[in-house]
């Protein structure tokens, strides 16, 4: 039991993760129609960035300072680059995008180096938010914080005592990830920019005849996009790993949360990314396979079929390919995606 | 090897020109490895003619049919994989094949997949398209690691290539051999390929690609004409792949890469593919970049993200249209007026990379090789990484190359849009008097 919340947690943190950054993806897709390939790169440069600024003036500053530093990089990088292509199509834009990860990933490893940072989460954040105790008489409880030693065995032999922790950096992402999501939300809904950019989302051409500066518009959603992917990189790299292959890792699968969810929409991304995150975090605890299945059921299997590769595949190994088997088993049986809208 | 346009605009020399430029091209082909007569030219030519089988391939869906794949790898890379497995197959004595006919397998591997795979991804057009292919792509790659059976795992799959029954006296040991088969059937696919363009399922490709609503008006079925392509698309890779699998005789995971399959976009793209030429320009440097280029910096992958970046922004119809368009001006004979410009402009370029580089590689020489002492040497030139008087030279020197580019650009630029409203303006007249 605690085995199972506490992976749903680590695997809904996970996925809250991914949310930050397909929820900034999917707002510059449905707004300028751009699929900025680049997304992760960006989160990368969040955790470099984040890194750099945390040794001069520690953690917290740099959680601020670093998705300002590299959204007004996204904001540039629209101005400069984007824009300029925008009247080749859809095409153009995508591969400037695709340029851009290139040049971002040669850059990175030209000013950081090829290995991996020293990038920790701060003192605060390195203990265990609470801790489940699963007591094999007294039931199961759950202390906040940190659990002194004693409390996790049992002078009876008999009596069996596991102790769960929690980690706080991996409670600190989930409640960055539901205060961001909650404030998009309500600027997007109940703020005038707001409205301006969902009105230019549909009829750009009125929204501009009525005075507004589209292209700052879109500029600025650029922006914040990428701002948004660089606060999941400043959390992400300080509690995973700041390398430079952290941008292909998490790349591939935040475009197979925005397909998976549909093109465009935001609702069907968050609960894409929850799927997935949760999906691989379970599939990478099961050591499980199709071997070990057969012997629980009784099924008798000569030695040479449990020999066999895919018989002997564990779950946990099978883990990476999930997200892009979803992804095929979504396009087959429900091609517009979860909660998407239009056929592309 | 000629653009649409100028074939059907001048259908009187219409014969006599195709038959010259396939000449050429088979002349080319077969003659290169006499100019070329070291070991290093003839594993390059060999490379070459495999790359431009890729290319051509990739370009049929992405120039021809609109769809931008970012998994081409799979269709080259599977291939290879089944012609090692082929080939081996072969060495023991269980397969009766040829050692030539080997890269046919890997066509009709990459063809089997093609038509698995593509009828998920072909499905969907457009920007869906690209990112369903690189998820079947990061699939593919990653099974790869996990079935060491069939991917050979770390070490990769190797085979042997020389067969004890020579026919004709070929055994395909010295490396020429196999560059004349890859050269055969590099000229077979790139007319194949060619004529692929010039048929009703090719024409409809493009109509797909450019009005894929009106298309579906007239009566075709878009998905089909896609899925078609790929197919097509998906055995001429195979083909290149398993040209590739015999000229290494080894074959490795990362041939499945995004890497890989990242590379025939960018080179396809910066070689030009709005014509049929362009990509096999692309292929070219696709192998003078990774064979050559890589060996002169390490830092040559940003080199060649900041250039295909501004490809897309200036030039997005890559080398091949940059020569076409030259070629009109020469053929309205005003070709002359921008010859200043464009030594200017290429000194002006010459200059500025000097300074980028010379910038990029100290920073590389700081991050790699600060054990090696400060000193490095660029061009005949000593740097010291810790003096300011290197930074500040560098940094000089990319200051005035752009100030100069920019400076040459703007009369480039007013020169070149007289030239072209003149031809405009000469073309609508000679419509009007024939």
């Amino acid at each position: 039991m605690e085995f199972f919340i506490i992976s749903m947690l680590n695997g809904l943190s996970y996925g809250l993760l991914l949310f930050m950054l397909s929820s900034g993806l999917t707002l510059i897709f449905s707004m300028m129609g751009v699929l900025n390939f680049a997304h992760a790169s960006f989160y990368m440069l969040g955790a470099y960035v984040g890194y750099t600024i945390s040794t001069f003036t520690g953690f917290w500053p740099a959680l601020v300072l670093a998705p300002l530093v590299v959204g007004a990089m996204g904001a540039l990088f629209e101005r400069v680059c984007l824009r300029r292509v925008h009247k080749f199509g859809h095409v153009a834009e995508l591969l400037i995008t695709f340029g851009l990860a290139y040049v971002v990933l040669e850059l990175v490893q030209l000013i950081w180096g090829r290995i991996a940072l020293e990038f920790k989460p701060p003192e605060s954040l390195r203990g265990p938010v609470f801790t489940l105790i699963n007591h094999s008489t007294n039931g199961l409880s759950l202390l906040l914080g940190a659990v002194p030693p004693e409390m996790c065995s049992a002078a009876d032999a008999t009596i069996r005592v596991v102790c769960s922790p929690f980690p706080a950096t991996r409670g600190f992402m989930m409640l960055v990830a539901l205060v961001m999501l909650a404030s998009v939300w309500l600027l997007l809904t109940h703020t005038r920019i707001g409205l301006v950019i969902q009105a230019a989302l549909i009829h750009p051409d009125m929204v501009e005849a009525l005075g507004h500066n589209v292209p700052r518009v879109f500029m600025m959603v650029f922006g914040a996009g990428t701002a948004l992917a660089a606060l999941a990189g400043v959390i992400g790299g300080s509690i995973f790993l700041t390398e430079p292959s952290m941008a292909a890792t998490v790349g591939s699968v935040i475009f197979v949360v925005v397909v998976v969810g549909g093109m465009g929409s935001l609702s069907g991304a968050f609960l894409a990314s929850l799927l997935i995150g949760v999906i691989q975090t379970f599939a990478v605890a099961f050591d499980y396979s199709l071997a070990t299945l057969a012997q629980q059921t009784g099924l008798p299997l000569s030695a040479g079929v449990l020999n066999n590769t895919y018989i002997k595949l564990t779950l946990s190994q099978v883990a990476p390919i999930l997200p892009y088997l979803f992804l095929v088993l979504i396009l087959i049986f429900r091609p517009k995606g979860l909660l998407g809208k239009r056929e592309g | 090897m000629k653009n649409a346009m100028a074939n059907t605009s001048r259908s009187k020399s219409f014969n006599s020109s195709r038959w010259i430029t396939w000449g050429l091209f088979a002349l080319v082909l077969a003659v290169a490895p006499l100019v070329f007569q070291s070991g290093l030219g003839i594993t390059v030519l060999s490379q070459m003619g495999i790359a431009i089988i890729a290319c051509l391939s990739y370009n049929m869906l992405f120039g021809q049919g609109g769809m931008l794949s970012f998994g081409h790898a799979v269709y080259t890379g599977l291939g290879a994989y089944l012609a090692i497995h082929a080939l081996n197959a072969a060495t023991v004595g269980t397969l009766p094949l040829p050692v030539a006919l080997v890269p046919l397998a890997g066509g009709l591997a990459g063809l089997g997949f093609a038509v698995l795979f593509g009828y998920v991804t072909t499905r969907k057009a457009g920007n869906t398209f690209a990112m369903i292919t690189l998820g079947l792509g990061e699939l593919v790659f990653a099974m790869s690691l996990m079935i060491p059976e069939f991917f050979g795992g770390e070490g990769g799959v190797s085979g042997n290539r020389v067969s004890s029954n020579a026919f004709l006296g070929i055994t395909f040991g010295p490396p020429i051999q196999v560059y004349y088969l890859i050269a055969i059937y590099t000229f077979i696919s790139v007319a194949a390929m060619y004529a692929f363009t010039r048929t009703p399922l090719g024409r409809m490709l493009n109509a797909v690609r450019d009005n894929p609503e009106r298309v579906e008006f007239v009566g075709y079925n878009t998905q089909r004409i896609r899925y078609t392509a790929f197919i097509i698309a998906g055995f001429f890779a195979g083909i290149s792949g398993g040209l590739a699998a015999l000229n290494f005789e080894i074959v490795t995971a990362e041939v499945v890469g995004a890497g890989r399959s990242g590379a025939y976009l960018l080179f396809t793209f910066l070689g030009g593919a709005t014509f049929f030429f362009g990509p096999i320009l692309g292929a070219i440097l696709m192998v003078l970049a990774f064979v050559l280029f890589s060996e002169f910096t390490k830092a040559w992958l940003l080199y060649l993200g900041l250039i295909f970046m501004f490809t897309v922004m200036y030039a997005p119809g890559g080398l091949a249209s940059l020569i076409m368009m030259n070629l009109r001006v020469a053929s309205f004979g005003r070709l002359r007026e921008l010859l200043p410009s464009y030594l200017g402009l290429a000194m002006a370029t010459v200059i500025g990379l000097i300074g980028t580089s010379a910038l990029v590689e100290m920073v590389y020489h700081l991050q790699l090789n600060a054990a090696m002492g400060p000193e490095l040497s660029f061009l005949g030139i000593q740097l010291m990484v810790n003096s300011v008087g290197s930074w500040f030279g560098a940094a000089a020197v990319l200051a005035t190359g752009a100030g100069l580019f920019e400076v040459v650009r703007r009369g480039f630029a007013r020169r070149w849009s007289t030239i072209q409203t003149f031809i405009e303006a000469e073309m609508k007249r000679r419509e009007v008097t024939p």
